[in-house]
């Protein structure tokens, strides 16, 4: 360009029109100029001059030009550019020469020779299904029936607000606020990628597939995960519709009773289903007392939820958790940061704490399944060293290298029991419930706190200091001190969910559906010949009790608490880093609370599973993936990733195809969980 | 992009360093030897870097564009629209929402053919990489990418009408299944909208999604779609506290709805169990949309030369192409190859032969024109000509009996001087064996030359006779359909052998189920032109070719509009005629007939045709046209009124434009 327009400006005498003037053109001009320069100089000479004239105008246009041109230019550059690579990467074949990613299982057991036998049942956990919009406020025009949640979540970018208040609930009644309708989205498409290109159950539905299912053997529940159990079927029906077409395919494939493969919460859900169906209407599905037994083959819990997740408390608690809030992934640096007056975190809190779902997952059994004060189940087993855990988790790998004293962790106290302590040495303090009882509330003195409205906003700071003032919370008492810091929460959910261990399982008080979510309140459904595999990766620290602190700001309705992330230092990789101790699990879900009732609970024939149901456990241990290519790894353990990994998928297509627990191998354990569950004192 | 930034700035600054030599410069000497230079710098900056730029120009300014289409409110484009054309009505739902009405009764749609999508759970090599993609609906992106694999896995097994090995493409579920065919072109959509504003949601509303391309049954046997649309209705019937289903279905899910109807009060294992009161215990009523009854006189064209619009739609992606032999591509044989496979067309076939659609000097519409009543399109007179029933077509009878005709001299002969030669029976003769056909084989090169004339040489067909022809040129088809389907009108109904599956899509040889409080609506668009008869001519012999052709040259000097380009046309909604939508609930069930045991109401409701006035109206809010009545704001709400829970008199009874009744009269029908 730079040449052109140096070229014009020293040859042109009239500014011509053309800005890119041809290359013949201006050759005819050079020799027209050419001539008056031989002939006289007095005419040269005025020619200079008008050209020093003409030169200083250019050059203010060939600024102009350059700037903005040159940046033309470049978009141009890399349009082209772009366009030709994925042109070219179109024109690739779908399978390059020596490029090829090992056999999916599907295929192998299809030359195996499977087929499908059982119908397929799955069911998705909380935040992994999508949701749409039916009815909404104005601002949210032209979104009907598009999604608000899953797929690219634009629309948080678009309308922050307006997205919230359409995801958040009604605080009263746990359901849809007045004027808006949220649905869930039916079918596979429901969770089979959460985001583009992040799979969740898309993995698992190709290599079944891949034997031969299809969409009439292949069945999705989904739900709308932000509400409790028994609403999803008093608004949506969800567990009527999960009944019938449980049933039609159960029908149309020949009489033969389906495999169920939940994941995450859709596992506690499902246990839901199993009260339900049997229980008598108006309550219950009405299905009688032989239903699962006639229906269900098995049941492959994945990454199972059972006894709930410390994740959820903190998420409660501060709306730190990472699954839980994973709305936070989504612009993770805006979180913590204060300023343009966002108040990310509150918001989240807010909406989040409208999802009765969320309480499904506290920790459930109290100190019984958590330990106390002093001991826990896990007290000692912190050793993930020496089991050679974390091979290649990024950036404690450096570390790593030149820590030499790996058992020295080992020795470290770590009170697992307390859930939640405030300060590293917290206090113990056994006299806990007694002054939660003292403490008054006081109704909110601070100014109006304007849009963002948590309950926190309610409680005096005094008592917030009261409440943190170097105590110690275990699973049990946690849930009086949410129930002080959340009550309208926790007043609601509570109506659907327990958390409590039974002491007699034939109280008729347990046959309301408050207790059937718990495995520690309700009896597993008379069928003999079910089995129930809890599947899930181990290898990963799991969050399993946190270190609080007040958190600095006094600004009204903010959140008073914040994870202490100083304590234990950033760069250990011992059982405490940053505030958080962790143990041995699939990064979401402790193995305790996903081991413990088929490693013990239901083991045999115990007071909660009267007819025997067979149970088996199948650890996947987490190997991160080796290279780029793999994506997010065909030998993950990690809570979602898991469901991409080729020995569970392997699993959950022999079982469909017919294999029972023994055949594929029984126990298949990494873990402690058997030492663990040992440790618990729990009648059976 | 790297490599790029990389290899092209050091170019900048080399540029840029001489940039002030020349300012200083006054000797003319070194300008002149620099021209040289540059001279040809410039040139092969004007080149590429001119493109570059150009690009990145356009690239940017699109980018603003959408960063601006992006950030414009939503309401702006509507508010557009009512600057330029006056407020909109309001939508349907919206007005019923305003009159009180409520979420009643759960609703059911059956899609029909083509509107359906199909999706690929398991394919050859070719395929790699579309697993639980859409082949059909959508963007058709893969006809352009790998148009024959697309093809060969679209088609079906010829033997059996069923999957071929190694292949599995199977319906989309839920409502995304019809809502849109293509982005932006809805089927659906605007009915499912329109029901949530009054309250519906994907609790009380069911798409019955199926694969239109199956026979009905097999879709049964296949999918078990039967027995989900079965289960599927009790469970919205209980869970909506006993409010009996509205069961919407549209084009050719109107027979398969009628299908549903007599499987689901059949005994197992043929039918679905639900014993004999079944219907009359789940549904409420039936809103048929443009429902061919008695078939579609375009499905002859489209089985017998492939050349129908509905049924091959497939030729509207490419329309240029498919004439021309150039390229070889021969896209109409793949086409005719493919949807031969699919029995479901041949639900289609106009049913009740002559008694129905005339035979070959009389039909029901005789003496009637379509465009008597009501210019074309393009006439500027709609608002000054309307609802003038029936005037006389003064010049020309239009024989419409006459399903096809060889020659425009036959069409319009009288009977009696028609040289007929009988083709049943014929000696097809030899086919060449011809290996360059083999990639498009269809059944015409089984026919052999003999064939080919002696089909030609019975000149005229009715519709009794086109059954038997199609017979003829498409053995292997037929034998496959006649198994699924019949055509022919039941003497006794009370025959042991109507118990049979292949009857039950076809009004006119089963009876309505007992169901004395079930309504049954006829709901379709009149006012244009629909295709009724054809005349054909044979194709100047060349391989692999389609011997058939319609004759566009047939047309009538005057404005008779009756014939255009080789093609009778009637009152209809441009697919189905009024006749085959109409007759069933103008004549065939009204009142206690023997069609319809238990005096099942019936309503006739007609929309008249209004194209679009402007561009901004999109397809039109008053549509009539087969596809586009979905959008129909005055249909919309009729729905929404029935599914609130009004009976058919509250809507209005019948709605009538054309002379449906006066035609129903003419048929000779023993009811």
């Amino acid at each position: 360009m730079a040449a052109i327009l140096r070229f014009r400006k020293l040859y042109f005498i009239e500014p011509t029109l053309k800005k890119y003037g041809s290359f013949e053109t201006s050759k005819d001009e050079n020799q027209s100029l050419e001539k008056p320069e031989v002939d006289g100089k007095k005419e040269a000479s005025q020619t200079i001059k008008e050209q020093q004239s003409d030169k200083n105008k250019k050059k203010k246009q060939a600024r102009g030009w350059k700037c903005v041109d040159s940046c033309c230019w470049f978009i141009g550059c890399m349009c082209t550019t772009w366009w030709l690579l994925l042109f070219l990467y179109h024109c690739l074949p779908a399978h390059l020469a020596g490029f090829k990613g090992p056999e999916s299982p599907g295929v192998r057991l299809k030359n195996e020779g499977l087929t499908p036998l059982h119908p397929v049942v799955l069911v998705p956990g909380i935040v992994t299904g999508g949701l749409e919009l039916w009815e909404g406020r104005p601002c949210s025009q032209g979104l009907f029936r598009k999604r608000l949640w899953g797929g690219s979540f634009t629309e948080i970018l678009k309308r922050p607000l307006c997205w919230l208040e359409h995801l958040s609930l009604d605080d009263e009644t746990g359901l849809d606020p007045p004027g808006i309708r949220v649905r869930p989205v039916p079918g596979l498409v429901a969770a089979d990628y959460f985001a583009p290109g992040y799979f969740v159950w898309a993995v698992l539905i190709e290599n079944l597939a891949k034997i031969g299912y299809e969409g009439k053997n292949m069945y999705m529940a989904a739900y709308d995960w932000r509400l409790s159990f028994q609403n999803t079927e008093v608004r949506d029906q969800a567990l009527s519709r999960l009944k019938i077409n449980i049933e039609l395919m159960y029908i149309t494939n020949g009489n033969k009773k389906v495999v169920v493969v939940p994941h995450s919460m859709g596992v506690i859900y499902f246990l839901h289903f199993l009260k339900w169906v049997e229980a008598p209407p108006p309550m219950g599905g009405g299905g009688g007392p032989g239903w699962c037994d006639k229906h269900i083959q098995a049941i492959m819990n994945i990454g199972p939820a059972f006894l709930g997740v410390p994740k959820v408390v903190s998420g409660m608690l501060s709306a730190e958790g990472k699954d839980i809030a994973s709305i936070r992934a989504v612009a993770p640096g805006l979180l913590d940061s204060e300023f343009l007056g966002l108040q990310t975190l509150e918001h989240v809190m807010r909406v989040g704490r409208t999802w009765d779902s969320v309480v499904s997952l506290l920790p459930k059994g109290g100190d019984t399944i958590w330990g106390d004060l002093d001991s826990s189940p896990e007290d000692g087993l912190c050793d993930f060293e020496s089991k050679s855990y974390f091979p290649t988790n990024s950036k404690e790998n450096n570390t790593r290298n030149d820590d030499t004293k790996p058992q020295i962790k080992t020795k470290q106290e770590t009170k697992y029991g307390r859930i939640v302590s405030f300060g590293k040495t917290a206090l113990t303090s056994y006299d806990l419930l007694q002054e939660l009882m003292d403490v008054k509330r006081v109704s909110n003195s601070g100014a109006n706190c304007g849009e963002v409205w948590t309950e926190y906003g309610k409680i005096s700071r005094e008592n917030i200091m009261k409440l943190a003032d170097n105590k110690a919370y275990t699973a049990g008492t946690l849930i009086d001190l949410l129930r002080f810091v959340a009550p309208k929460t926790m007043k609601r959910a509570e109506a659907h969910f327990s958390h409590g261990i039974a002491s007699d399982l034939d109280d008729p008080k347990y046959t309301h559906f408050k207790y059937w979510s718990n495995p520690l309140e309700t009896k597993l459904p008379y069928a003999p010949n079910m089995e129930i595999f809890c599947l899930y990766g181990v290898g990963l620290p799991t969050e399993r009790s946190y270190v609080y602190k007040l958190s600095t700001s006094d600004k009204c309705d903010t959140i008073p608490f914040r994870i202490d992330s100083s304590a234990g230092g950033n760069g250990g990789r011992g059982c405490l880093r940053g505030g958080v101790y962790f143990v041995d699990g699939d990064e979401s879900v402790p193995v305790m609370s996903a081991g413990f009732m088929c490693a013990k609970g239901w083991r045999g024939k115990t007071r909660f599973n009267p007819s025997g149901s067979g149970t088996y456990i199948r650890e996947y241990r987490h190997k991160a993936p080796a290279s780029l290519l793999e994506g997010r790894g065909l030998e993950s353990g990690a809570h979602v990733d898991i469901m991409g990994n080729v020995a569970l998928i392997e699993d959950v297509l022999r079982v469909a195809a017919g294999a029972s627990g023994a055949e594929i191998g029984g126990d298949r354990i990494y873990s402690d969980i058997l030492e663990m569950a040992e440790r618990v004192n729990i009648k059976l | 992009m790297a490599v790029i930034r990389r290899r092209k700035q050091p170019e900048d600054e080399v540029q840029q360093h001489p940039d002030p030599n020349p300012d200083e410069d006054d000797d003319k000497e070194e300008k002149a030897s620099k021209k040289s230079g540059k001279k040809n710098k410039s040139k092969n900056y004007s080149c590429l870097d001119n493109c570059c730029w150009f690009v990145g120009c356009v690239c940017s300014v699109w980018w603003l564009l959408l960063f601006l289409y992006n950030a414009m409110p939503a309401s702006f484009p509507q508010f557009v629209t009512e600057a330029i054309t006056g407020p909109m009505p309001d939508p349907p739902g919206v007005k019923c929402l305003k009159e009180g009405l409520k979420v009643k009764h759960p609703v059911v749609f059956v899609p029909g053919i083509v509107t359906g999508g199909l999706e690929l759970w398991e394919g050859h090599q070719c395929m790699d990489g579309l697993f639980r993609k859409r082949l059909w609906g959508g963007t058709f992106g893969e006809v352009y990418k790998r148009p024959s694999c697309w093809v060969q896995h679209m088609s079906l097994d010829n033997k059996t009408g069923m999957d071929p090995p190694g292949i599995r493409v199977r319906p989309v579920s839920g409502l995304v299944a019809a809502d849109y065919f293509a982005p932006g072109y809805f089927v659906w959509a605007v009915l499912i909208a329109n029901l949530a504003r009054v309250g519906y949601e994907e609790k009380n509303m069911y798409m019955a999604a199926y694969d239109w391309r199956l026979a009905f049954q097999n879709t049964e046997v296949r999918d078990q779609s039967l027995s989900r649309i079965k289960s599927n209705i009790e469970l919205m019937v209980s869970t909506n506290g006993g409010n009996k289903a509205v069961v919407i279905p549209h084009s050719m899910g109107v027979i398969y709805f009628l299908h549903f109807m007599k499987w689901v009060e059949a005994p197992a294992p043929m039918g679905g169990g639900g014993g004999p009161d079944w219907c009359a215990k789940h549904i409420k009523a039936v809103i048929n949309i443009g429902g061919p009854f008695l078939g579609v006189p375009k499905a002859v064209a489209g089985l017998f030369s492939a050349e129908a619009k509905d049924i091959a739609s497939a030729r509207a992606l490419a329309p240029g192409v498919l004439d021309s032999d150039l390229f070889q591509i021969q896209t109409l044989q793949h086409i005719m190859r493919m949807s031969r496979t699919w029995d479901s067309t041949m639900s289609m076939i106009p049913k009740g032969g002559d008694t129905i659609w005339g035979g070959l000097d009389w039909s029901p519409e005789e003496g009637y024109c379509p465009s008597k009543r009501k210019p074309g399109k393009n006439d500027t007179e709609i608002s000054t000509q309307n609802e003038s029933t029936s005037q006389e077509c003064e010049a020309t009878r239009a024989n419409y009996g006459r399903i096809v005709s060889f020659g425009r001299d036959v069409a319009d002969a009288p009977s009696s001087e028609i040289e007929r030669i009988e083709f049943r029976g014929a000696v097809k003769g030899h086919n060449v064996a011809n290996n360059t056909c083999r990639d498009v084989w269809t059944e015409y090169h089984d026919m052999g030359f003999g064939g080919i004339k002696a089909v030609a040489e019975y000149k005229v067909y009715t519709a009794g006779e086109i059954v038997d022809m199609l017979e003829f040129v498409a053995p292997k088809m037929m034998e496959r359909g006649s198994a699924h389907f019949s055509y022919g009108v039941a003497e006794n109904l009370d025959d042991p052998k109507y118990g049979h599956y292949k009857y039950w899509s076809n009004p006119l040889e089963t009876k309505l189920p007992n169901a004395p409080d079930m309504e049954i609506y006829s709901m379709y668009g009149v006012g244009i032109p629909t295709e009724r008869a054809y005349i054909y001519k044979l194709t100047p012999a060349a391989e692999c070719y389609i011997p058939f052709q319609i004759d566009t040259s047939a047309k009538d000097q005057n404005k008779d509009c009756c014939l255009k380009d080789g093609v009778y046309t009637v009152d209809g909604d441009e697919t189905v005629p009024a006749l085959s939508a109409g007759y069933m609930c103008a004549k065939g069930w009204r009142g206690k007939t023997r069609f319809n045991p238990s005096g099942i109401k019936t309503y006739v409701r007609e929309y008249d045709h209004n194209p679009p006035s402007n561009f901004l109206e999109g397809r039109g809010t008053l549509s009539g046209a087969h596809v586009d009545i979905m959008g129909n704001f005055q249909l919309i709400e009729d729905v929404i009124r029935v599914a609130a829970g009004a009976t058919g008199e509250e809507v209005g009874g019948d709605q009538v434009y054309t002379g449906i009744f006066d035609w129903s009269e003419k048929i000779k029908l023993k009811l």
